[in-house]
């Protein structure tokens, strides 16, 4: 498929692509907003959650924090790369950003598996509920995200479509910055 | 009339490279990183120091910082166009709106003339469960003050 | 997905849309029709979907109000409408009417084909989100379909959904359908949050060298800032549905008040998207209506600026109003005032519109076509709607008003020109750049004030029912006795009776448009003298639209230019 004109067009004097990824964040920012604020305003409302929620691992969720921020740092060293025209590095760099995100889901999935085993399942207490579909949400930004960057990077191997490493870059930060409000709300200020 | 043969950018040069924002001075991305998880390392440690309102600064304030250093220095938000800080700004206005309108009925049990007798009874179950159990946040919504009528906001289906 | 330093993207001879790289052979007939990345015939897609899903929701609601006029009568075409039955026909009037029709002919049909048009450009920029766009859309139509025919039947549980009716199977007993219903909605949220953003990004970026901000047709506006209100609107719900979707099937309790939930919650998440929702299908339709008034009237319209902040005003407002749907569902009464204010401002802005437009419309030069009578008509029954939302907005009124028939033909004042003059009122305008063709405009008039009376026989009935006490979702008033008064059940009678003349004469339009796009008298470009970039394209236009791509050199509406010979200046004529 030929690339129409109108893609080729910057009145606003963003580049169509890392515009588009700005109003999937815009979009996204009331989605979390939506059920990041039905937790929280359940949460101060029902203080007895206290004793479901101190049983959420922080450790697990700390070191998931470590690595998502590595992760982001490996995204943005891909975005430096690209921007230099290096294109072979900037996709190894998105490689380790996808590293980051299969260790994120690792350590999730043993997180909740060890949660299960301890009977807080999903429909246990709506503590519960809210953590399982509010963590959940995000695991499927982040698998999403990884999944997207992974075409990015073939094609930028071959220092093709180079502009995409930023645009995909600007999306998993934003992933990485629901995890930054997810965290203290589930993980510390329990 | 034919197209010009320059992309159509009334608004002022952009720069170089794959489409790039304007041009800056090279980030120490590393040293970003560096901050950033000092910084979760604080927002840890702060709940073993035990005092509430400094928990809620460490965790919360610590978190907007982080956020705000992503997005100025990875996402680098600073040198976009206004248009898209304006996007952002504009849909956490509307997340506050969001919970302004909705927290008096969904966050707090009692107001003006009603009160939420399911949920206070759940309040209730829950704090006089596992009393051995470390309370780490105490908001005092859980008053069992019954005044007035009583309009239980269940599901009527309207 | 552009970059500044591909040198081979245009030339200076700007009519390289395919030849740079050699042209394409014909498409085949099933990449043509299902597999087009090309805006028109994706817009062509969403727009006869949306028109298919009129007849489903034509068809519920012929069935309901049979079973209004006809209390237990056996329904030709249907049967013995049981009080399931008539649950999940009313709720699936309400979400087809809504999501698979309005919102896909007014938004996705209409953007699609004139938004690349009218700001004089190839395409959009992301054909192929584009095109994924109508597949999860048709996907949705596909789920909600699919759910008429699960165990229990269609989900019976109004389209506002409200828990626990929604997440019990217990008690909506239509335990499969309500699931798939939340599902098909969930896929068309998405559908359009990927058409929005395509629009969005395409206005902003991609018009024609010359076009600012203020050059830009209202009815693309319109369309943008609808889109960027459902961007902004529908989050929360997205993430309700989902919690929704948990409780009815995972066990969970977020709107269980026996489980520390909360089913205020869902209405407010709801309402927080239902209420812009409203005007993210009533700005396209005024757009339209903009289009219309001022090529037929050869005028510009009468204050643009004033419309299109009145238009921001409206949008930014619309987000403050939302409870106003819910002032007896036990909010606090403190919420109930201050949305009661914000409702009785919003109506000022949109007034505010409608004076302009007929201003606009004054002392013009009038010509009434089959689309100028539906874009007149618009205004006259939409003002109905409106002043009658005043009483509604008011949260003592609303106390009494709340969930009866009063309210219904309030919005379907506002919704039928929404959804019926808006959507003919754009068919038969564009037809002939659509098709290349001319739909029969005599016809066209008959359809129109057939359809019209018609409608107001059906609606006005129903003001007074609901007055005098007519409950919504009702299925049978026989059991009432003090709504089953003389006079009332001959109200209804005389409401369907109405419906049935409507709906009858929908069969002249679809004869009109079908005999039309293969025999009509053949279109050139420009039929109405119109100044918009899309009157320059052939008619129908070709893959690429345009060649060359053409620049703007004025605002779209220069009428009745004094000192021109002609009365119309189109925008891409230079000076």
């Amino acid at each position: 498929m030929q690339r129409p004109i109108a893609t080729t067009r910057e009145v606003t004097g963003v580049p169509t692509g890392r515009l588009a990824v700005w109003w999937v964040i815009a979009s996204e920012i009331v989605i979390f907003g939506g059920i990041l604020g039905s937790y929280l305003m359940h949460r101060l409302g029902h203080p007895e959650w206290a004793h479901q929620s101190i049983h959420t691992n922080t450790w697990a969720g700390a070191t998931n924090t470590f690595v998502l921020l590595t992760s982001s740092l490996f995204a943005v060293l891909a975005h430096q790369a690209a921007e230099a025209g290096n294109g072979k590095r900037a996709a190894n760099l998105l490689y380790l950003t996808c590293l980051g995100a299969v260790t994120f889901l690792v350590i999730k999935s043993f997180e909740w598996a060890n949660e299960i085993k301890h009977g807080f399942t999903l429909s246990s207490n709506t503590f519960w509920s809210f953590y399982y579909t509010a963590a959940g949400l995000h695991g499927l930004h982040v698998i999403a995200g990884a999944i997207i960057m992974l075409i990015v990077a073939a094609d930028a191997k071959k220092n093709k479509e180079l502009q995409r490493v930023e645009n995909i870059g600007i999306y998993w930060h934003f992933v990485d910055i629901v995890w930054i409000f997810l965290f203290p709300l589930l993980y510390i200020a329990k | 009339m034919s197209e010009p043969a320059a992309v159509a950018a009334p608004t002022g040069d952009h720069g170089h490279g794959a489409g790039g924002h304007a041009a800056h001075p090279p980030t120490n991305y590393i040293k970003i990183w560096g901050i950033l998880v000092v910084l979760l390392v604080v927002s840890v440690a702060g709940p073993f120091v035990g005092i509430r309102w400094l928990t809620l600064i460490t965790a919360f304030g610590i978190a907007i910082v982080k956020a705000y250093l992503v997005a100025r220095n990875f996402m680098h938000i600073n040198l976009e166009r206004r248009i898209v800080v304006y996007m952002v700004v504009t849909m956490l206005v509307l997340m506050g709106i969001f919970m302004g309108g909705v927290s008096p009925d969904v966050m707090k049990h009692e107001g003006a003339r009603w009160h939420n007798d399911a949920a206070e009874a759940w309040v209730q179950k829950g704090l006089k469960e596992a009393p051995s159990e470390e309370e780490s946040e105490h908001e005092g919504h859980g008053k069992a003050v019954e005044n007035g009528t009583h309009v239980a906001p269940e599901g009527e289906k309207h | 997905m552009s970059t500044a330093t591909e040198s081979h993207t245009h030339d200076a001879h700007g009519d390289h849309t395919h030849d740079a790289h050699g042209h394409h052979e014909e498409p085949s007939f099933f990449i043509k029709y299902f597999w087009s990345t090309d805006h028109k015939m994706i817009g062509m897609q969403y727009m006869f979907t949306g028109l298919f899903m009129l007849l489903i929701g034509a068809y519920a609601v012929y069935v309901f109000r049979m079973q209004q006029a006809f209390p237990g009568m056996s329904i030709p075409g249907f049967g013995r409408v049981t009080a399931n039955d008539y649950n999940s026909l009313v709720t699936t009037h309400g979400s087809v009417m809504i999501f698979w029709v309005a919102m896909p002919v007014l938004i996705a049909a209409f953007g699609n084909f004139l938004i690349p048009l009218m700001i004089g450009c190839d395409d959009m920029v992301f054909p192929r989100i584009n095109r994924l766009s109508y597949q999860i859309f048709l996907i949705s139509v596909i789920v909600l379909i699919a759910s008429f025919f699960v165990k229990g039947g269609a989900f019976g549980g109004a389209w506002t959904a409200y828990p626990p009716l929604s997440a019990k199977a217990q008690y909506s007993l239509t335990g499969t359908g309500s699931t798939l219903w939340v599902m098909a909605v969930a896929l068309e949220f998405v559908a359009f949050l990927l058409g929005g953003i395509n629009f969005v990004t395409t206005v902003m970026n991609s018009r024609a060298p010359g076009m600012k901000m203020f050059d830009v047709p209202i009815v693309v506006w319109f369309i943008v800032i609808a889109s960027i209100l459902f961007m902004a609107s529908v989050g929360p719900l997205v993430a309700g549905a989902v919690m929704l979707i948990f409780d009815q099937q995972l066990g969970t309790g977020f709107y269980d008040p026996n489980r520390g939930g909360d089913p205020i919650l869902w209405q407010h998440l709801f309402w927080f998207f239902g209420h812009p929702e409203v005007y993210v299908v009533f700005l396209p339709a005024m757009g339209i209506v903009a289009e219309i008034i001022t090529v037929f009237a050869r005028k510009k319209l009468f204050a643009y600026k004033t419309v299109l902040y009145t238009a921001f005003g409206t949008g930014v407002l619309s987000f403050f109003v939302w409870a106003h749907h819910q002032f007896i569902a036990g909010i606090d009464p403190r919420m109930a005032n201050i949305f009661s204010v914000t409702t009785l401002l919003i109506s000022i802005p949109v007034a505010e519109m409608m004076f302009v437009y007929i201003a606009t419309l004054f002392g013009g030069s009038i010509r009434l076509t089959t689309p100028m009578l539906w874009a007149v008509g618009f205004l006259a029954e939409f003002l109905i709607g409106g002043v009658t939302g005043i009483f509604l907005g008011s949260s003592g009124a609303d106390i009494y008003f709340h969930d009866t028939y009063f309210v219904l033909a309030h919005f379907h004042y506002t919704f039928v020109p929404i959804a019926i003059y808006g959507v003919f009122a754009g068919i038969t305008y564009w037809f002939p750049k659509m098709f290349g063709r001319m739909m029969s405009d005599n016809w066209g008039k008959v359809h129109f004030w057939f359809t019209t009376i018609a409608f107001n026989f059906i609606f006005i009935p129903l003001f007074f029912t609901g007055m005098r006490g007519d409950h919504r979702r009702i299925f049978d008033y026989t059991n009432f006795p003090d709504l089953m008064k003389p006079g009332m059940q001959d109200l209804r009678m005389l409401a369907t009776i109405s419906l049935l003349v409507m709906l009858s004469s929908q069969v002249i339009f679809v004869l009109n448009f079908f005999i039309s796009m293969f025999k009509g008298a053949k279109a050139e470009a420009n039929p109405w003298n119109a100044n918009t970039l899309e009157w320059v394209a052939p008619s129908p236009p070709p893959h690429g639209n345009f060649n060359p791509l053409p620049n703007c050199y004025r605002g779209p509406y220069e009428y009745s230019v004094p000192g021109r010979e002609s009365d119309y200046f189109p925008q891409n004529i230079p000076s």
